[in-house]
């Protein structure tokens, strides 16, 4: 625990004030227990969600850093769900945390947080060729789940995850009213050479309930992306076309062939 | 008295804990369970794997909400999105009465995602139980309000805990969640005698019994619930069942969680003593 209270008094001094002290433990003891507690609580939580920032930092680091964020973003939320959902900002704002790896970390917290969004992020219903059949592509607008996220990163982080992490299902503890008896952050890490950059495009979602991430084409994330911001479709293909450096491609095979992947996947939704 | 109007006039019998790691067990063997206690907020959300597994279990299972984070003695007024969200789970799930904490765990919106004992005083008795009635009232369901495990006790303090419980529930007219662990617990940290606190609260508002595991330290003792229940709290256990009747009971395991059989069984040993209530109010007749 801090050493002082905000005003400048000792910590003893200030808890004597309030707590009770008994046979065993002073005042400042007794709190000390309520801050050793809050700390493994929070800290526990970021471990779960964030195991692949973990890897990129390394446990020292990680903990430091992880400090740092909760102490300025304190959780805001009934949930710890949404503990880590300032922390690209954070990261992006205060890089002195991850260097050299700020690039790395930064694509390795969006793609987690994306996980953490798909794992039980809402749906809405999926759209149906009866929905689309009167439509023309010029006017055709498709909304995508909101659960669904495409990014596109610098490295491939879904490969090092896939590395990292032992139980790819696996997300953050569940709530409950029990207390920690010792820290669980010290688990182990897995040592496994970091990334080297590679432009990569990926879509995480979930299907029948279960996470998933997809890597797509440069193209499929242009139209992906499109939609996202509102295109019509035939925008969205145009753009895809017009920005592809590939020489020659069927581009009626190719967009038929990632549009049934995706319709079959659940991603389109009515805006 | 087992049914009442705290617990929605039910006569559960011995529940646990619905957790993950006994997901795939329930839902392929469909073991006999009286009923599953599920944690509020680990459902709250908007769709994905938790609310496909509530679906399945609801189809089989009676379920209880319990929360973790509704703090009614927080000073802060309560998060409307987190009620409304509560609400639209208990008209989901059916819950027949909601179960949270007593005490206050958040400042100005933000959470400590604790449960931080509160001073019993008179005031925030009052307070407490103004914010109990206003989530009933918007709830539409019964609330049973559950005593925490504490480490630190206030100068401030006008009351015992028991006494400021007894305070907060008759002014709240609500119920209670009577945790014994958590009352051994804090006997141990606080130096009171136990049966002191299960003799002197209102025993017809009991509507639910919390048994679990603890952890001793050199120093004092915490509530983890990561073991089987202790004999101590065993005991405590029979005596509470003396004095509020055959009361739905649940064991909490929440950290290093073993098979399902082995939560299962420990939470059965609570019908011997069931059995024995039973047996005694039938030689009464």
């Amino acid at each position: 625990m801090q050493s002082k209270w905000n005003d400048g008094r000792p910590m003893e001094q200030f808890a004597a004030e309030f707590i009770k002290p008994n046979d065993r433990l002073s005042s400042f003891d007794r709190l000390e227990i309520y801050n050793r507690q809050y700390w493994f609580r929070i800290l526990d939580c970021l471990y779960d969600d964030y195991p692949g920032l973990l890897a990129v930092v390394g446990e020292e680091q990680f903990l430091k850093l992880a400090t740092a964020y909760l102490t300025k973003y304190q959780s805001d939320s009934y949930t710890l769900r949404n503990l880590g959902d300032r922390l690209e900002k954070f990261l992006l704002d205060e890089p002195h945390w991850t260097e050299p790896q700020q690039p790395l970390a930064i694509d390795m917290v969006r793609f987690e947080w994306a996980q953490v969004v798909a794992f039980d992020g809402p749906a809405k219903p999926v759209v149906t060729p009866d929905d689309l059949i009167d439509t023309p592509p010029d006017k055709l607008r498709l909304g995508l789940q909101p659960y669904l996220s495409i990014l596109k990163l610098d490295y491939p982080v879904d490969d090092f995850l896939i590395g990292v992490k032992k139980d790819a299902d696996s997300l953050r503890g569940e709530a409950s009213n029990a207390m920690n008896s010792a820290p669980s952050a010290h688990r182990e890490s897995t040592q496994i050479p970091l990334p080297q950059p590679e432009v990569t495009y990926l879509a995480v979602h979930r299907f029948d309930n279960m996470l998933y991430f997809k890597r797509l084409e440069p193209e499929g994330h242009i139209i992906l992306e499109a939609l996202a911001a509102g295109s019509t479709l035939e925008a969205a293909c145009v753009q895809a076309v017009e920005q592809s450096t590939r020489a020659n491609p069927d581009w009626q095979a190719l967009i038929k062939e990632w549009f049934d992947n995706w319709a079959a996947l659940g991603w389109f939704c009515r805006r | 008295m087992p049914a009442n109007p705290f617990n929605g006039h039910t006569e559960y019998g011995i529940g646990i804990g619905l957790r993950v790691p006994h997901y795939r067990h329930i839902l392929a063997n469909k073991p006999v369970v009286d009923w599953f206690e599920i944690i509020s907020e680990n459902f709250m959300v908007d769709g994905g794997r938790p609310l496909e597994v509530l679906d399945q279990i609801l189809e089989q299972y009676r379920v209880v909400q319990h929360g973790v984070a509704i703090y009614f003695g927080s000073a802060d007024k309560f998060d409307r999105e987190h009620l409304r969200r509560l609400k639209r789970l208990v008209k989901y799930t059916g819950t027949p009465w909601l179960s949270d904490h007593l005490c206050w765990g958040s400042v100005d919106g933000r959470y400590t995602h604790d449960l931080l004992p509160m001073p019993y005083t008179f005031a925030v008795a009052q307070h407490t139980a103004q914010k109990i009635r206003e989530a009933r009232d918007y709830l539409e369901v019964p609330i049973c309000v559950e005593n925490v495990s504490s480490y630190a006790e206030y100068h401030v303090s006008e009351m015992t805990e028991w006494e400021f419980l007894s305070e907060v529930v008759e002014q709240a007219d609500c119920g209670i969640l009577l945790d014994v662990n958590n009352i051994y617990v804090s006997s141990q940290n606080h130096n009171f005698d136990p049966y002191d606190y299960l003799n002197n609260v209102p025993h017809s508002r009991v509507g639910q019994i919390h048994i679990a595991g603890h952890s001793k330290f050199e120093k004092y003792i915490l509530d983890t619930h990561d073991h089987p229940v202790l004999d101590p709290v065993w005991n405590m256990y029979a005596h509470a069942m003396k004095l509020c009747g055959n009361t739905a009971t649940l064991l909490e395991w929440d950290d290093r969680i073993p098979s399902f059989e082995e939560v299962h069984n420990e939470a059965l040993k609570a019908n011997q003593f069931r059995d024995n209530i039973v047996a005694s109010s039938q030689k009464n007749r």
